[in-house]
């Protein structure tokens, strides 16, 4: 009896304390709520701040992103994205059945990976060269001279690429032709020079800029690092294969996924430019393809569909480097 | 003793043999970087006969500035100068409107929601609609062949934009907020007055991005912009320099067949020279900030 009673009082006052547990957590939620409306409140001015930005992701970023929907759809300009009828995948079929599909989604991959590859090492190289070589007016013009490509615009390069290359009055053939006595070729036109003159012009712009980001990482490594190897008897090529490399490995490998994530989009400003009537076999990508159909043909669907293709490899690029990546080493976007 | 001597001698001349190779690789480096765009200027200046023929090599033959000109009574050249001119002073302060303030308040740790606000920011950074969509967007707002589009579209850069935020996290500190608050002084007083001019060399930096894009991108208005009379320079030497019979029509008149090919090499590589001047001057005196702006942004990476 004794032993109930104590057990119903105690079931009691541990009511009573779930109750003041439970208004207690009332009221610290309550201030709470209105702590965080008293902080938004104080700092109103942050969220105006954030308006034009906000306003302008919004609007042109977001925007479009519904747009995609016009790849499962005839789109009409009168009814708009929404209105328009529903036609599933036949926007893909086309696409996937069309005559250049293959040769297409061939070009571009063939031509990503191998910029990829020859952009990727060389300003590594470069930067281990920087870093080995003393502070001095030389270093700090070789460094000036090599950025300097970089603020050149993808119009001119291709401009100058196309009148140095020139058949007959070009500066390179006549040179070549000079040296070595061998008869030259329309370097610019023919096909099977395009992808090299793509990714090499690419090289040769991007080169110094993208060196300054290993420089930096470079720069990062502790002195002591550096007098340990001298005390350990290593010379300059035994620190540079194992400190200064392995230092800037991350780096590369962030460099890589950044890019990977990319590639399938940028090029098509340059390739536009380069594409002539002669080289269309290895020239045509999916970028191009798509402004060709889309703003040129007025084919709104079929376009739709290759940016959501492109989109689509371009992602599926990324996962797979970046799992290449955290498997191998540490280092990985996500 | 003697094996420390011996390493000790291997060891400089192992050094002397990097010290040779690197310094004969960045020489090759300078030369393949600058030759190609002196041989421009050099070719803008010397008669088209002796470019065409292989002559000019280090300096101009037969010194000519027939080429330039040319360029300068060309009304269109000049308009798409002006053009794009406008286009980058006005797109760049109104990029420096939208981006400056935002990556302010997305640095205040204070900001309620700011983690899903630059997460919302940073999307966009690896999902857009694609080509099509973005333009069928500019159509129905109206935009299509405003020269406004051209100023709009672009107007944020996220990567830019967290490098400045970056830049405010690392140099503003949250003592001076507090110290400024307590003597009574708004957060938009606070910004303009203390953090804008703290931050002059980010600024500089996210301007010259900026400013870089608009004077070099010709893909937007590719798209967006249909008015020879609102094109900018960079469509307008797309003309020229690619596509040649833009070229021969604008130099109809009496000239031969030969004479005409020859003026148009010519005047080719004043454009690239006019177009390309701005940049080139300015350059040299802003790329150790350009250098910050990689690192401020590797910093974050």
């Amino acid at each position: 009896m004794q032993a109930n009673y104590s057990a119903a009082e105690n079931k009691a006052g541990g009511l009573v304390q779930n109750e003041r547990k439970k208004k207690r957590k009332q009221a610290a939620m309550r201030q709470n709520k209105t702590g965080i409306w008293r902080r938004i409140g104080v700092n109103y001015e942050l969220y105006i701040f954030l308006i034009p930005a906000v306003v302008y992701t919004a609007i042109f970023l977001y925007g479009p992103m519904y747009g995609v929907l016009m790849a499962f759809k005839d789109y009409n300009m009168l009814e708009g994205v929404m209105g328009s009828p529903w036609v599933g995948l036949k926007h893909f079929q086309r696409f996937f059945q069309g005559y250049n599909f293959w040769s297409t989604l061939f070009n571009t991959l063939l031509l990503s990976l191998y910029y990829l590859a020859a952009t990727l090492p060389l300003p590594v190289i470069l930067a281990i060269i920087f870093n080995n070589v003393k502070n001095g007016m030389f270093k700090k013009s070789v460094q000036l001279a090599a950025y300097a490509p970089n603020f050149i615009s993808v119009v001119v390069l291709v401009g100058i690429m196309k009148i140095v290359f020139a058949p007959d009055t070009g500066v390179f053939n006549i040179v070549i032709e000079k040296l070595f006595h061998v008869e030259t070729a329309d370097v610019f036109g023919r096909p099977e020079y395009f992808r090299h003159l793509y990714v090499w012009s690419g090289v040769w712009q991007t080169l110094g800029w993208n060196s300054i980001i290993y420089v930096a990482a470079l720069t990062g490594i502790s002195p002591e690092l550096y007098e340990a190897f001298t005390v350990d008897g290593a010379n300059r090529l035994q620190k540079i294969r194992y400190l200064e490399l392995p230092s800037i490995l991350p780096t590369v490998v962030i460099v890589l996924i950044l890019n990977t994530g990319s590639i399938m989009n940028i090029g098509f400003e340059k390739v536009y430019l380069m594409q002539t009537p002669l080289n269309l076999s290895v020239s045509e990508t999916l970028p191009t393809y798509l402004y060709k159909m889309g703003v040129i043909n007025n084919d709104y669907g079929l376009a739709t569909a290759v940016g959501f293709f492109n989109s689509a490899v371009s992602c599926i690029l990324l996962v797979i480097v970046n799992t290449v990546a955290k498997k191998l080493g540490d280092s990985s976007l996500f | 003793m003697r094996k420390m001597k011996k390493t000790h001698i291997t060891e400089t001349l192992d050094d002397r043999i990097f010290a040779c190779v690197a310094s004969f690789l960045m020489f090759l480096l300078l030369i393949i970087c600058v030759y190609p765009l002196y041989f421009v200027v050099i070719a803008s200046f010397s008669r088209p006969e002796m470019v065409s023929t292989g002559r000019v090599i280090l300096f101009p033959r037969g010194f000519t500035t027939i080429g330039y000109d040319k360029i300068f009574q060309d009304s269109m050249i000049f308009r798409g100068f002006l053009n794009s001119a406008f286009y980058t002073v006005a797109g760049t302060l109104i990029n420096l409107i939208v981006t400056l303030p935002a990556a302010y308040a997305l640095s205040r740790k204070d900001l309620v929601g700011r983690n899903p606000i630059m997460i919302f920011f940073i999307v966009t950074m690896y999902f857009n609609g694609g080509m099509i969509p973005t333009y069928l967007l500019i159509q129905n707002l109206g935009l299509y062949n405003n020269p406004i589009v051209l100023l709009v579209c672009t107007a944020l850069v996220v990567y830019n934009m967290i490098i400045a935020r970056t830049f405010f996290e690392n140099t503003i500190p949250y003592e001076m907020l507090e110290a400024a608050k307590i003597d009574g002084c708004s957060n938009t007083r606070f910004f303009c007055t203390i953090v804008l001019p703290l931050s002059k060399t980010m600024i500089a930096v996210i301007a010259l991005y900026y400013g870089v894009q608009h004077w070099n991108s010709y893909m937007n208005a590719l798209l967006y912009i249909d008015d020879q009379e609102w094109k900018p320079l960079q469509l307008i030497l797309r003309e020229l320099l690619i596509s040649t019979n833009a070229m021969s029509s604008m130099l109809q008149g009496s000239e031969s067949a030969e004479e005409q090919q020859n003026l148009t090499s010519i005047m080719q590589y004043g454009i690239i020279v006019v177009s390309t001047l701005p940049m080139m001057i300015v350059f040299p005196f802003v790329q150790k900030y350009f250098v910050k702006g990689v690192m401020i942004g590797a910093v974050k990476g």
